[in-house]
């Protein structure tokens, strides 16, 4: 499936996750942001970055990871990310949503 | 005479010791196995037994058995691994040196992780099943349950075997429905996940289980803590769910040897290549299994796999030449449904489980994301395989190492 962000043509799956990391910038993130109703602020931001390096390095995301990073404590998190906040931070950061094996 | 060592006789190091000690020299090398348990445990069965369907006696055996001659086989706890000195350090203060080290300490639980879980009520109302004593307790529950609620609950990714919660599940249904009691059981499967099925094609071909069933399903529940005196858990968003009996899969996490030695992450796996199976800090270090922190399955299949790629690294390793960046994360797992039916998936890092035939590309016997009673004699007929090949190194027929595209619906 493919969705257009800003004029570009960005290829996403059944669920609205990016399918190419590639494709993403920080303008999209902002426009995905929006749609599940969250206005990014520096806090916002500073839990995407964290979630990007762990995805750079293939490390797994988890709510332990979360509350050990030093970002930011979970309680927060849910407020920044309300309903499903890794699932909903891991959308507006390109990358695909932590799963299982089927 | 150089030294191998392997650290842990699970399903991981068994193999790699059969492997090598017909590989290598045995005038150059000498192989050595430590293990502190006795017993090797056939870890699949752990399903089984709460359900009555498997005894104590066909999960374990003793695990000398399985140790070829030629290996030498230390029973001991290991107190310390040293990389710079290249030194390994049990617990009765004895010294190893060694030229290669294989680590294969696998997993453990780790209930105490989350707040509540592991206090009065272990294994009384609150239980796990990925232990011997675990599954063992909870089928002494299972045998005088009268019903109730009873929940099924991940506390986090990752877990050995992610697919083992789901079968239980299924299982249980099965369970219930035989002693004519289902309609006293209120099955719920509560996950941090965003569904019991997290990948678009599972989803699309196996969320009918659950209806059919009669599955409830929580997503998106991260565990805070369990409320043991009003027998509830309870998430970082205040959502509560009640059980009379909790099924839960506490934090998984590799051995405290790997912490007390520095080698290990957040949860005390080690960092390793995913393709190599080397260590990223130790060029000498390999690590296979469930202590990796690689990205594929915590499952013996995958660890199968593994093997026959880490032998031939090994060997590289020590002829000096590159080794084979081989590895993709195969696994391939038989899922009970319950009922004498199973499913198999079949994967990779990149390939997510598809509809097909296997091992035969368009022949089967075995069908890929589909229920059948011939996938469920498959995994029964596997116990036989795990004991009499599998861990012995043997080759199963027809099975690749990677995995094949052949006969499967693959889209890109």
């Amino acid at each position: 499936m493919e969705k257009t962000y800003l004029d570009s043509i960005i290829k996403i799956n059944d669920e609205g996750y990016l399918t190419d990391f590639t494709q993403w910038t920080r303008e999209i993130g902002e426009e995905i942001a929006k749609e599940q109703e969250i206005e990014m602020t520096d806090k916002h931001w500073e839990v995407i970055d964290y979630i990007h390096d762990k995805y750079k390095k293939e490390e797994a995301l988890s709510i332990r990871g979360i509350k050990k990073s030093g970002v930011i404590n979970i309680k927060e998190f849910y407020q920044l990310f309300p309903g499903g906040p890794l699932k909903k931070a891991t959308l507006i950061a390109g990358i695909p949503k932590p799963k299982s094996c089927i | 005479m150089k030294n191998i060592i392997i650290l842990g006789a699970g399903t991981s190091g068994t193999m790699m010791a059969n492997h090598l000690v017909s590989k290598l020299s045995k005038n150059q090398w000498s192989i050595t196995i430590i293990d502190q348990h006795k017993t090797h445990y056939y870890q699949p069965g752990f399903l089984f037994l709460p359900f009555d369907i498997y005894t104590t006696k066909q999960v374990k055996k003793k695990g000398k058995k399985f140790i070829p001659k030629g290996v030498n086989y230390i029973q001991d706890k290991i107190e310390l691994i040293k990389p710079e000195e290249k030194v390994v350090i049990l617990n009765d203060g004895g010294n190893l040196s060694y030229d290669i080290l294989i680590v294969a300490t696998g997993t453990n639980i780790a209930p105490e992780e989350t707040e509540g879980m592991g206090g009065p009520m272990w294994h009384k109302n609150i239980f796990d099943f990925y232990t011997y004593d675990g599954a063992k307790a909870l089928r002494n529950k299972l045998r005088e349950w009268e019903g109730g609620k009873l929940v099924i609950h991940i506390t986090e990714m990752p877990i050995k075997c992610p697919v083992a919660p789901l079968e239980f599940a299924f299982l249980a249904d099965s369970f219930f429905k035989n002693k004519g009691m289902r309609d006293k059981v209120d099955i719920t499967f509560v996950t941090p996940l965003d569904g019991v099925f997290t990948k678009p094609k599972a989803t699309k071909a196996l969320h009918y289980l659950l209806e059919e069933k009669g599955i409830k399903e929580v997503t998106d529940f991260n565990i805070e803590r369990v409320d043991y005196e009003n027998n509830k858990i309870i998430d970082y968003a205040d959502t509560e769910v009640e059980y009379d009996l909790l099924v839960t899969v506490p934090t998984n996490m590799g051995d405290s040897l790997l912490e007390r030695s520095g080698l290990g992450d957040d949860l005390n796996y080690i960092p390793t290549n995913k393709t190599t199976l080397q260590t990223i800090d130790n060029e000498n270090i390999f690590a296979i299994g469930d202590c990796t922190n690689l990205p594929a399955s915590k499952a013996g299949s995958v660890a199968h796999f593994e093997a026959e790629i880490l032998t031939e690294n090994i060997l590289r390793y020590i002829n000096g030449e590159e080794l084979k960046e081989e590895f993709d994360g195969h696994a391939n797992c038989f899922i009970e449904t319950g009922n004498g039916k199973a499913l198999l998936i079949d994967f990779n890092y990149t390939t997510e489980p598809v509809e097909g035939t296997f091992p035969f590309p368009g022949v089967g016997p075995l069908s890929l994301l589909k229920e059948s009673r011939t996938n469920h004699m498959g995994k029964m007929a596997f116990r036989w395989i795990y004991w009499n090949m599998l861990i012995k190194g043997i080759h199963i027929p027809f099975v690749s190492a990677t995995m094949s595209k052949k006969g499967k619906k693959i889209d890109n």
